[in-house]
């Protein structure tokens, strides 16, 4: 596979997810990427986050945005200085109301939607449980991707290893929803089937979930049957447009030591799946000067000096010479600290695998990105090293 | 907060969201723990072998590997958890394997939420209940799914009105919701979205589930070094109408020593506006504890000692 860089693949692909550790900048990343391809390349751009904290919403001043897919206001693009060439909109993922939609639209009755709907087991499933909420994030994508609205949808993913779970939960759904198990489960009186495997299930199922919750799970399933070929049709399609040449993967990380091995082991788990991973982003890169050695020379210096220096500049600045030598002491200290962890960073980026995909470095921002400026600061950086 | 102070409780998850450091407070928060002579179980739930990583041995599994006399840790690994739980409680033998099993049961608690969740936290307080330890410390899950799992056996109870997991999570409810034995330590650090979501954590906890908040660990605060005079005297001469001065004075390397206190400066400030956030909203009868930002060369075992000092230090 041919190494694309991060700007060729913002205007060629169709849909980028992004994945990596948490507490990296994976959303943040996600926004600029669609933000700066929206005001420079054209065409509509729809960001997609998954995750649950609500902070896409906080940096596109788009605040509070639900299900439904927003279109952020030009007029925040004017106030950062940049005319658009295309269009950014934003979607969050609600995972109860993605849910609720999914059964209205596909329910082949309004009987059995209100079943679905009224069953506990459902609103418990689709609320509290992690697995629905990867699940949905992929149906979500998918139905974005069939409107054919968007010329590029970027994901955000939820950080850690659950983003793999999100990649892996279509092909569960559609496993799950094929198996013979849930067969046994919905018509265990007109399979006539129980062999050994399913006995011993049913004996040790009863037992450990008593009998009246394993018919509640059948009731519940029972209802969702008639949108079995539904469900695993419409997994293999994520499946299939996650793995083909439309969409790319984006690792996220810092480089700090437990981030990069977990980035490690996203690369490594992406290559294993052949998705198409194209991009490593290493975000807060610590200023390279840090760990320069005329930099820590000239740290030293002041250092054994210092008595002198602080003279010198409290008269150049006209301080107390006492103020001026804890000014000079800070600078010492603060280089020294920082230095330790620019080196430590350092170390840890040469020895990470990045497998065959370019590498984007985007440095330590000393101010939060909050704003659609912060967002395109950002995304020059991420297009600027192609 | 009515329970206890964290360090007297017997059953303490550490959670956080991603990046800030939550494996980092939770190895140092057991071996401060262990030396203080109680009997420790550290355990990973997500099993990176990251807790491991931290005390410097190599990934633990299901059953605890010892890092001192007091201080044992190990992985989460639900399939091993069942295994267990089945030999135990039911009396159903299951020597090796689960074959195809554990594949039915898999899908089971696909399709019955929260049965991952009961076989996880279910170990742990069963590891309680056994008195194994003095005290359990959980490298939990980030943010969002702890909320699922300490809420797991209340909305299983819910959902199943008889049987033994029913009895089961009735019993892991008792010890869970129970202030005096259980706490979750929050870690974050001072930045924007860490702070955000703590809380946005602490109020779920409290809304969603019966388990008490004991503590946040403020992770990787900056050193306050400038006064109020010293920050106007660097200002000024970084301004521009000293770099005649500064080429003359500093070496070579200057400007970049410069750039790092810069750097360092503006760290500080935003991070104690963000701190500042958290002390406004935060129910004032939450306790905060700090720790510094810590300039070692290498994480692992030196920086989980250093963490383990600070902690003892702040916890008194």
């Amino acid at each position: 596979m041919a190494v694309l860089d991060l700007v060729t693949l913002l205007d060629t692909k169709e849909i980028v997810i992004t994945c990596g550790p948490g507490g990296v900048g994976k959303t943040t990343t996600a926004a600029a990427a669609a933000a700066i391809t929206a005001a420079r390349a054209g065409g509509r751009v729809l960001v997609l986050t998954v995750d649950p904290a609500r902070r896409l919403a906080d940096a596109l001043g788009v605040s509070g945005i639900g299900n439904d897919v927003v279109t952020v206001d030009p007029a925040l693009f004017a106030q950062a200085g940049v005319e658009p060439r295309g269009s950014l909109s934003a979607a969050m993922l609600d995972t109860k109301k993605s849910w609720d939609e999914l059964i209205n639209r596909h329910a082949p009755s309004s009987a059995t939607r209100d079943r679905i709907l009224g069953n506990p087991l459902y609103t418990s499933l689709t609320t509290r449980f992690i697995q629905s909420h990867d699940y949905i994030a992929m149906e979500r994508l998918y139905e974005l991707h069939a409107t054919g609205e968007w010329d590029l949808i970027v994901v955000d993913t939820p950080p850690t290893r659950n983003a793999l779970d999100f990649l892996d939960a279509p092909a569960r759904m559609a496993d799950f929803f094929s198996s013979r198990l849930l067969r046994w489960l919905v018509m265990p009186s007109r399979s006539g089937l129980l062999g050994l495997a399913s006995k011993g299930f049913a004996q040790v199922a009863d037992r450990i979930l008593g009998r009246q919750f394993l018919a509640d799970i059948t009731e519940f399933f029972g209802s969702l049957e008639s949108m079995y070929e539904g469900f695993v049709e419409r997994s293999q399609a994520v499946s299939r447009l996650l793995g083909d040449e439309r969409t790319a993967f984006v690792v996220v990380s810092s480089s700090e030591l437990v981030a990069l091995r977990e980035a490690a082991f996203f690369v490594e788990q992406l290559t294993k799946r052949d998705f198409a991973l194209a991009a490593v982003v290493l975000n807060r890169v610590l200023p390279s000067s840090l760990a320069d050695a005329a930099a820590t020379n000239a740290a030293l210096a002041v250092s054994s000096n210092i008595d002198e220096l602080a003279e010198k500049l409290g008269l150049e600045l006209g301080v107390d010479s006492d103020v001026a030598e804890r000014v000079l002491a800070t600078m010492v200290a603060s280089y020294t600290d920082l230095s330790v962890i620019a080196q430590r960073e350092a170390a840890a980026r040469a020895n990470f695998a990045l497998g065959e995909a370019s590498m984007v470095e985007v440095p330590l921002f000393d101010e939060d990105i909050h704003d659609l400026r912060g967002l395109l600061a950002l995304g020059e950086y991420l297009i600027a090293q192609a | 907060m009515i329970g206890p102070a964290l360090s007297n409780r017997r059953l303490l998850f550490v959670t956080g969201k991603g990046g800030v450091g939550k494996t980092t407070v939770a190895a140092g928060l057991a071996l401060m723990l262990a030396e203080q002579g109680k009997s420790v179980l550290a355990c990973e739930i997500d099993a990176k072998g990251d807790l491991s990583a931290a005390y410097e041995i190599p990934p633990a599994g299901f059953d605890p590997v010892k890092v001192t006399a007091q201080l044992s840790v190990m992985a989460m690994d639900t399939e091993a958890s069942l295994r267990e739980y089945l030999r135990l409680n039911l009396k159903i033998p299951m020597v090796g394997r689960l074959g195809p099993l554990a594949t039915s049961l898999d899908f089971v608690a696909t399709a019955a939420p929260g049965v991952k969740e009961i076989l996880t936290v279910g170990k742990i307080c069963w590891e309680v209940r056994e008195r194994h330890y003095d005290v359990i410390v959980v490298d939990a899950p980030a943010s969002g799914h702890i909320i699922s799992q300490l809420g797991a056996s209340d909305s299983i109870a819910e959902l199943v009105r008889i049987g033994p997991i029913r009895n089961q999570s009735a019993w892991m409810s008792e010890i869970l919701n129970d202030p005096r034995t259980t706490g979750v330590v929050v870690a974050t650090t001072a930045e924007e979205m860490p702070i955000a979501e703590t809380l946005e954590l602490t109020q779920r906890l409290e809304q969603e589930t019966s388990v008490e908040l004991a503590g946040i660990v403020v992770n990787r605060v900056l050193p306050e070094r400038f006064g109020p005079r010293e920050a106007a005297a660097f200002a000024e001469l970084c301004d521009g109408t000293h770099d005649d001065w500064l080429s003359s004075h500093l070496a070579d390397g200057g400007p970049a020593v410069l750039e790092a206190t810069r750097l360092a400066t503006q760290l500080r400030r935003n991070r104690s506006r963000h701190l500042d956030v958290l002390r406004r909203e935060i129910d004032p009868s939450v306790p905060l504890y700090y720790l510094p930002e810590l300039f070692t060369r290498a994480e692992g075992l030196r920086m989980t000692r250093q963490v383990a000092t600070h902690l003892a230090e702040e916890l008194g």
